[in-house]
């Protein structure tokens, strides 16, 4: 069924050098001709927009992250715990937090080594699968537990605390550069000129990179996540990034210093130092893992606030509530959809799953399960009890959750109190794919504190 | 009340130690670790209930001590 690549002039994959056939760019592009990397039989022009989201579900649909919150419920009350779509070869969609979490906590049956949808996935002689591109993401047990460990302590709360004022700086500063503003006239775009440039700015910050190539990041993201029906070795954002991490890399050994990239170079494996590949995998997975997600958690809590300015009010009034807040943000709008392929066929509550199809992980739908949560579909700023998956459930639990707390915590507060209120100004622009999260977002301020 | 907390279930999400810090700490690698293992204080009984009540893995449970 599914055609092999044979593009041996393809271009080096995201870290370049020394690629053993073995390499697999879970996040990445077609690579150096290897048969490792399938093309799957879908063409989209094939299928069109969705008009049954229980058969043939698309999260790349245009009308999908817009409406998502209403697609699930429809799915959950029609009796749909588990959709099903042709595309991308075969995919399957728990909607329950019951069915989710069951494939979250099942590494044998549902294999990690791709994490996003697309038109390519690794196939069999993806070897060594338990590492994967961007490891311990894209890594299954026993290698992603020693993974992980390498980059777990870089992470701890104790390590991401101290980094609060420098976001707080970040977040002012770029608050200063929407100039004057004059409230009741000026529109900004919360998405664009605020939430975009957090993350990127703070993981560049970390990992030692020079703060003039934030775009390039952010091209090599919108690539990676965006363009998931591209065809496989055109998406050159990949291949920018390759080289570019390789150039940091070779810097950062010239030049020792203290910062995330130089930590990852000096991590040892069982008393081995890691080679640069694997390196430029964990510097690629932070690069994905930390930036479109929390962006869109930040632009989805502000359009939520320019919509509910009795929530805005209460964070005002109450800045403790944020504890609750917060959570409540990272619940209702979840920003992160994750992925695995069916390793082996197996009969899932009545799906008769096959290898290598497609699993969709929405852990935001999860999130609004009316088993789980009470009015699920209602924000609740203090909601008390909030066991919410926006972080992932089980051994893949989200890496940086701190940062992005802190991260999230920290531009709401700042926007919220240099605008005490705003509202939405047009239209909202969602992203296509596995994050969900608003791309354009006018809001138009209405009040500007003294 | 007593409060115990699955070492193998928790993944070091860290709402526990955020909402109770007086009865949960984080490790050097962000896992969970109980600090009190006894009785815990009537003052912070609202905590403990607040943390398990949060945790995305179900890795607290809270026990009420037996009257003798």
């Amino acid at each position: 069924m599914t055609d092999i690549v044979h593009d041996n002039e393809a271009a080096p994959g995201p870290t370049g050098t020394g690629r053993g056939a073995d390499y697999v760019p879970i996040f990445g592009d077609s690579p150096e001709g290897t048969d490792v990397w399938q093309r799957v039989p879908y063409n989209p022009d094939d299928y069109g927009p969705v008009s049954d989201f229980a058969t043939d579900f698309d999260h790349a649909d245009p009308s999908y992250n817009r409406n998502a919150p209403e697609i699930w419920k429809e799915l959950r009350e029609g009796g749909c715990p588990v959709a099903h779509s042709d595309r991308y070869g075969g995919m399957w969609i728990p909607i329950t937090h019951d069915t989710v979490n069951e494939i979250a906590y099942d590494t044998e049956n549902f294999t990690s080594r791709s994490v996003v949808v697309s038109v390519g996935r690794p196939g069999d002689l993806s070897l060594p699968a338990p590492i994967g591109g961007a490891p311990p993401i894209t890594s299954d047990p026993p290698f992603h537990g020693m993974a992980r460990r390498l980059l777990l302590p870089a992470f701890a709360p104790k390590q991401i605390e101290p980094w609060e004022p420098e976001v707080q700086r970040l977040c002012r500063e770029l608050l200063d550069q929407m100039g004057e503003i004059v409230p009741g006239e000026t529109v900004v775009d919360a998405a664009v000129q605020y939430a975009q440039n957090i993350p990127v700015a703070v993981i560049g910050r970390m990992l030692g990179f020079p703060a003039k190539d934030e775009e390039l990041f952010r091209k090599f993201v919108h690539d990676t996540l965006e363009r998931i029906t591209d065809e496989p070795g055109t998406r050159e954002g990949m291949d920018d990034l390759g080289n570019y991490i390789r150039e940091q890399i070779e810097d950062h050994r010239a030049n020792p210093r203290d910062d995330l990239t130089s930590y990852l170079m000096n991590v040892e494996i069982e008393g081995q130092p890691v080679n640069d590949d694997l390196v430029g995998g964990m510097v690629i997975l932070l690069l994905i893992a930390g930036i479109d997600t929390t962006w869109s958690a930040i632009g989805s809590s502000l359009w939520h606030l320019a919509q509910h300015p009795e929530d805005h009010q209460r964070l005002l009034d109450d800045p403790d509530v944020m504890t609750f807040a917060l959570e409540e943000f990272l619940r209702a709008y979840a920003p992160v959809t994750m992925a695995r392929l069916v390793a082996q066929d197996n009969d899932f509550h009545g799906c008769p799953m096959k290898k290598d199809d497609w699993i969709l992980l929405p852990f935001p739908a999860a999130n609004r399960d009316p088993l789980k949560f009470e009015s699920p579909d209602t924000f609740i700023v203090d909601r008390k009890e909030n066991r919410h998956a926006a972080f992932g459930l089980g051994i893949h639990r989200c890496l940086g959750s701190n940062l992005a707390r802190l991260e999230l915590k920290v531009a709401i507060e700042e926007f919220v109190r240099r605008f005490p209120r705003f509202e939405l100004a047009g239209d909202t622009r969602w992203s296509v794919g596995q994050i969900r999260g608003p791309r354009e977002l006018p809001v138009r301020i209405l009040e500007v504190a003294e | 009340m007593r409060v115990h907390l699955d070492y193998g279930i928790c993944q070091g999400h860290n709402r526990c130690h955020a909402l109770a810090p007086e009865l949960f700490d984080v490790d050097d690698i962000g896992q969970a670790v109980l600090t009190n293992e006894c009785d815990v204080a009537e003052e912070l009984h609202e905590k403990a209930v607040l943390a398990a009540a949060n945790c995305p893995e179900y890795a607290i449970t809270i026990t009420e001590n037996r009257l003798t």
